[in-house]
């Protein structure tokens, strides 16, 4: 049964194709998601209020209805908007910029809400005392609060990993070439849907299990500072 | 943005309002009545029971939905043993497909919900159960489970969203699901933003409502928690 008719070295490129956008999408993820966590946190009533509206209506939605959005609105939107700047030509949308942007899109609010609770659990007295320092706001958040935030947040972080990993296997569906693609592809030729679906499903399995076991070690090294109970 | 399209098709929105709703429904009503036997024996059974629901577990929530859907729909195929079998008529509809993914795919984090909760049992509880002589059935339906329910609660309305959102896979498996309406009209039409954004304002209204509704059950589950209201705390003037 297990035999992979010569298409391993294809499901790993695929593997390989899945790992990008996973990484890709974490590092959009994270930006706006910091981003969102001081917008939700600002003195400005607006910022709050647009950070909110975007945690909100992306939890509200599935992931798959924004991915298509994204790929045929965000189509339309580019050729509508090439015109308007003077560009006469068709502009084509890269289903790796779709799935990357609206993976790391989604995730971003999800990292909001994380980063938001890691925030508010460094300690006040700290930047008070940055502050009295006179540490500029940035210097305040880069010294005091970044450092100790990482504790609090890598728990939930990992969590959003873990679910955006199993996200990436929407990006078959607008034809980029990840994992699942390539087995379907795979499949079709050896009409051996199960076996290759199987070894998929094994793959995320240990990329899963690898992505928990370095977050534990990443728990333990920003943990040092911190007695156990 | 050209209105008259979606309202032209609200009716296909509709059928895929209704099939959105059945799947994930019936899904959600299988996949708890599946996990509360197998989350109680994850605790409570011994290790040689315990190993395969932790393997189930596992699986479950380590691979994506799409990929279990898949192996369910286009894998059971691949062996003659089933192909042959009575169960057949049942693998080869989608709709059947797709139930089955999703009913076995929130049965496993269901379970682990419930597992949690029902390790977080205070042991105060289970200590005055077998105190007042309780079997270890009783115990389980009249301590256990109610406490675990209540605890899970939280937990477990984020599930119900998630197999919401989930239950859009299903659109790729050819069902009219909400996300399959706006699937059919942006290739009829060419109208990405008109059919998308309605299947989106359509799964924000269905997701606000479980909100809404999860808050209702809460507010009754948990009411002997809440702070008394003031109302009822009349203070009697002294004589």
């Amino acid at each position: 049964m297990f035999s992979l008719h010569g298409y391993g070295p294809s499901i790993f490129e695929g593997t390989i194709l899945t790992l990008e956008v996973s990484l890709a999408s974490l590092f959009i993820a994270m930006l706006l998601g910091i981003c969102g966590a001081l917008a939700k946190l600002s003195r400005a009533r607006s910022l709050r209020l647009i950070a909110q509206i975007y945690t909100t209506t992306i939890r509200g939605i599935p992931d798959l209805v924004l991915m298509l959005l994204v790929f045929y609105g965000g189509q339309m939107f580019i050729n509508q908007l090439g015109p308007m700047l003077g560009y006469d030509g068709y502009i084509d949308i890269n289903p790796f910029i779709a799935g990357v942007s609206t993976i790391g899109f989604i995730f971003g609010a999800y990292m909001t809400e994380t980063f938001r609770g890691a925030i508010l659990a460094v300690n006040k007295g700290q930047l008070e005392a940055g502050t009295a320092y006179g540490m500029s706001a940035f210097m305040v958040f880069r010294r005091i609060t970044l450092p100790q935030m990482v504790r609090h947040a890598l728990p939930g972080f990992g969590n959003n990993w873990l679910v955006l990993i199993k996200t990436t296997a929407l990006v078959s569906i607008i034809g980029l070439n990840d994992m699942v693609r390539k087995a379907g592809l795979a499949a079709g030729a050896t009409r051996e849907p199960f076996t290759f679906y199987l070894v998929v499903a094994i793959n995320y399995l240990v990329i899963t299990s690898i992505s928990i076991y370095i977050l534990k070690q990443l728990e333990r090294r920003y943990s040092v500072g911190v007695r156990e109970f | 943005m050209d209105l008259s399209i979606i309202l032209e098709n609200l009716p296909i929105y509709f059928t895929g309002l209704k099939n959105t709703v059945i799947l994930v429904s019936i899904s959600l009503v299988l996949g708890l009545l599946l996990a509360v036997p197998l989350a109680i024996l994850r605790n409570y059974g011994n290790p040689l029971v315990q190993l395969p629901i932790r393997a189930f577990v596992y699986f479950f929530r380590g691979t994506p939905l799409l990929v279990q859907m898949f192996l369910i729909y286009y894998g059971f195929g691949q062996f003659d043993l089933i192909k042959e079998s009575l169960l057949w008529p049942f693998f080869r509809e989608a709709y059947f497909c797709a139930l089955f993914a999703f009913t076995l795919n929130t049965a496993a984090y269901t379970t682990e919900i419930l597992r949690g909760a029902i390790k977080a049992t205070p042991h105060g509880e289970i200590e005055a159960a077998m105190a007042a002589g309780m079997s270890r059935f009783l115990m389980v339906r009249r301590i256990i489970l109610p406490s675990a329910f209540r605890r899970a609660l939280p937990a477990y309305s984020n599930e119900i969203i998630f197999m919401l959102h989930g239950s859009s896979l299903a659109s790729v498996i050819t069902i009219v699901d909400i996300t399959g309406a706006a699937r059919i009209i942006n290739s009829r039409f060419y109208s990405p933003y008109e059919a998308f954004l309605t299947a989106a304002v359509f799964y924000l209204a269905i997701t606000f409502l479980i909100v809404f509704l999860v808050k209702k059950l809460e507010v009754h589950w948990f009411a002997h928690l809440q702070p008394q209201s003031t109302s009822e705390q009349v203070v009697e003037s002294p004589p």
